[in-house]
């Protein structure tokens, strides 16, 4: 029918990129982090999504070939 | 209590939303006849149709209700999955599937009609329909007061924006786009949900940390120092552990009667295995559900945990909002913990691996109804097919989309019956979840004693409903306020806690059941041919026990024994 791992893997390279770079951006806004004890969860949520979304993106496309 | 998102954090709700209702676009053309619809054309691999498994029963319900229940019992809480959940699942994989699947039933009450008779598929049929709708409304009020209690949103409109967003994907690809949205939503939840696992375990000092602060919560309360962080070190007695029930009542009432009747009968959940491409596959499904679930307790429940920790500790400033009589509301401590380590950003992944619970649940629930409505009452009583299967096959699929619409829109009337009478719907809630237990015993003595006859087991389950009904009219849980929670008749005995009194229930409704069932059995006549039960009874099938030729984790016999094995380790871990 059609592979579920292409949706799932493009919302996650969407969403990690949009977090990651969201938490670039704010990486001096300690006053933003102190909620999480001092870490940036942005930038480390962000990349693991983007990790998470481009090898399911990956699996689907070997599975193409 | 109200926090502020940011426009970051709508985002990545908006791109959730898209993704969900662009796989159901997407699949809409694929959806020719009822079969496609409702069924998923039976075609879903075996890891898909797991995932959705397990991301159905992670309904909104489940993740609030865990993680309050983890601020309440702590790691007792934990009997729900690695005693209550994994051998029920083991069960239904091994020794019901082949049953189930290789019947070609396309629903639960199917099973009954052909195993036994139509009275009991049209009992158990009307039951379910109205079971669902009422869980799927509960539900969506829950959801949709929280928000408006925390968020700020207003109640009526995320109330129809998340109701609505479910009919257009269920609506437009049916059971397949259900299936494929359960498995997104599995991994936001997870994904969702995970940074709030290790910013509380860091902020409490880790597990070493943890203990240390709930050893004076427990010995104030009465209890030994480390009851919150083990399992079954306290189930001794009944008085000697939070959760109110000794190991008897965990092992027998929830770890076989109250599992056994929600994972092997529930329809709702075993659909995702009906759909699945092969009768190896079902049987793969629950097993390959099981994985994840074992693990879902360190999601779920450690937070609650620890929230009750950080509850206790004035330093932390955690807190969570109070209901008249001044106890805290259990349902919040998610929503709460969210809001309290999260920052913009990761906080809108959060809230959106609420919402992707809550629509998992819901089109679990959605997509069960309109299969039940189109094939065992619509089908059944209203219009039988014609013969032309092609022509029927359209007008089941359209009757199958009015119904999603219709069950949608029952789901939100009984949301709002809820807001106003929840006393009321809770306790119809608790009446409905009375028909599991008899339910299972029914349909295990029909798979495996041909002897079991169809008015036998009509009774049994009649029974032992009403004997259910009974027992909570004249039991009551310590500090009942409202004959909703049981004693409407006389009260004949008061148990510690309302769990007690729930898993009792179901063991006598189990037990009432069963009894009654055997032994009608053996004196009403057996209607139903030995040839006509082949394929539907264990005696009478070929037994093929395991796959040949395939790899040990391809099998469904070496699956279950990597899964008990990782429960046994964590039971013991966790001991």
């Amino acid at each position: 029918m059609v592979d579920i791992r292409i949706p799932i893997g493009l919302m996650f390279t969407v969403v990690g990129i949009i977090i990651s770079v969201f938490g670039f951006f704010t990486m001096s806004n300690t006053e933003m982090y102190h909620k999480s004890l001092g870490v940036n969860v942005n930038i480390i949520m962000g990349l693991l999504m983007l990790i998470f979304g481009l090898v399911m993106l990956y699996f689907a496309w070997r599975k193409k070939k | 209590m109200k926090v502020d998102l940011g426009w970051i954090d709508y985002m990545i709700m908006i791109i959730y939303f898209l993704f969900v209702l662009g796989i159901g676009w997407f699949l809409r053309k694929f959806m020719k006849n009822a079969n496609a619809f409702l069924e998923a054309g039976r075609s879903m691999p075996a890891w898909v149709a797991g995932l959705a498994f397990i991301s159905t029963n992670l309904g909104a319900l489940e993740v609030m209700g865990m993680t309050g229940s983890g601020m309440k019992y702590g790691m007792l809480t934990t009997h729900f999955y690695w005693i209550g959940a994994i051998p029920a699942m083991i069960f239904l994989a091994l020794f019901m599937m082949p049953f189930y699947y290789g019947s070609k039933a396309r629903s639960v009450p199917e099973f009954l009609k052909l195993r036994y008779d139509e009275k009991t598929r049209g009992l158990n049929a009307i039951l379910f329909a109205v079971m669902t709708v009422l869980a799927s409304g509960i539900s969506m009020y829950a959801l949709a007061i929280l928000m408006e209690n925390v968020l700020g949103w207003d109640f009526n409109l995320s109330l129809w924006i998340s109701a609505l967003i479910v009919l257009g994907y269920t609506y437009l690809g049916g059971l397949s786009s259900a299936i494929y949205n359960e498995v997104l939503q599995f991994f936001i939840i997870v994904i969702g949900l995970l940074p709030l696992v290790f910013l509380s375990l860091k902020d409490i000092g880790g597990w070493v940390g943890l203990k240390a602060h709930l050893a004076p919560i427990a010995l104030s309360k009465g209890f030994a120092a480390d009851t919150f962080t083990t399992t079954w070190k306290y189930s001794g007695q009944a008085t000697s552990n939070p959760l109110g029930v000794e190991w008897f009542g965990i092992l027998f009432g929830l770890g076989f009667v109250l599992s056994f009747g929600y994972w092997c009968t529930n329809f709702l959940i075993v659909q995702r295995a009906f759909a699945a491409e092969s009768k190896e596959a079902a049987r793969k499904v629950p097993l390959i559900g099981a994985l994840p679930k074992m693990f879902i307790p360190f999601l779920i429940i450690v937070p609650g945990i620890i929230a009750l920790a950080l509850f206790n500790d004035p330093s932390k400033g955690f807190t969570l909002p109070l209901d008249v009589a001044g106890k805290p509301i259990y349902d919040y401590t998610i929503i709460m913990l969210l809001k309290q380590y999260l920052p913009t950003g990761v906080l809108g992944l959060g809230i959106t691996a609420l919402l992707a619970s809550f629509m998992s649940g819901m089109a679990g629930n959605v997509s069960a109804f309109n299969t039940v409505w189109t094939y065992d009452i619509y089908q059944s009583y209203i219009r039988p097919g014609t013969g032309d299967e092609e022509a029927d096959g359209k007008h089941y699929l359209k009757v199958g989309r009015i119904a999603t619409v219709a069950g949608i829109l029952l789901s939100i009337a009984s949301a709002y019956i809820a807001s106003k009478f929840g006393n009321i719907m809770d306790f119809l809630q608790t009446i409905f979840s009375m028909i599991n237990a008899p339910l299972f015993a029914v349909i295990f003595l029909g798979m495996f004693w041909k002897r079991t006859t169809g008015h036998a087991a009509f009774t049994g389950l009649l029974l032992g409903f009403l004997m259910a009904l009974l027992h909570h009219g004249l039991t009551i849980p310590a500090g009942a306020t409202t004959l909703f929670k049981g004693g409407w008749i006389a009260v004949l005995h008061t148990y510690p806690v309302e769990m007690a009194q729930n898993f009792w229930t179901a063991i006598i409704a189990f037990t009432v059941s069963t009894v009654f069932t055997v032994g009608l059995s053996l004196v009403t006549r057996k209607i139903k041919s030995d040839a006509e039960l082949k394929g539907l009874v264990y005696s009478l099938t070929p037994h093929e026990l395991d796959a040949k030729g395939l790899a040990w984790y391809e099998r469904p016999v070496g699956l279950a024994i990597l899964v008990s094995v990782v429960a046994v380790i964590l039971t013991v871990m966790f001991w």
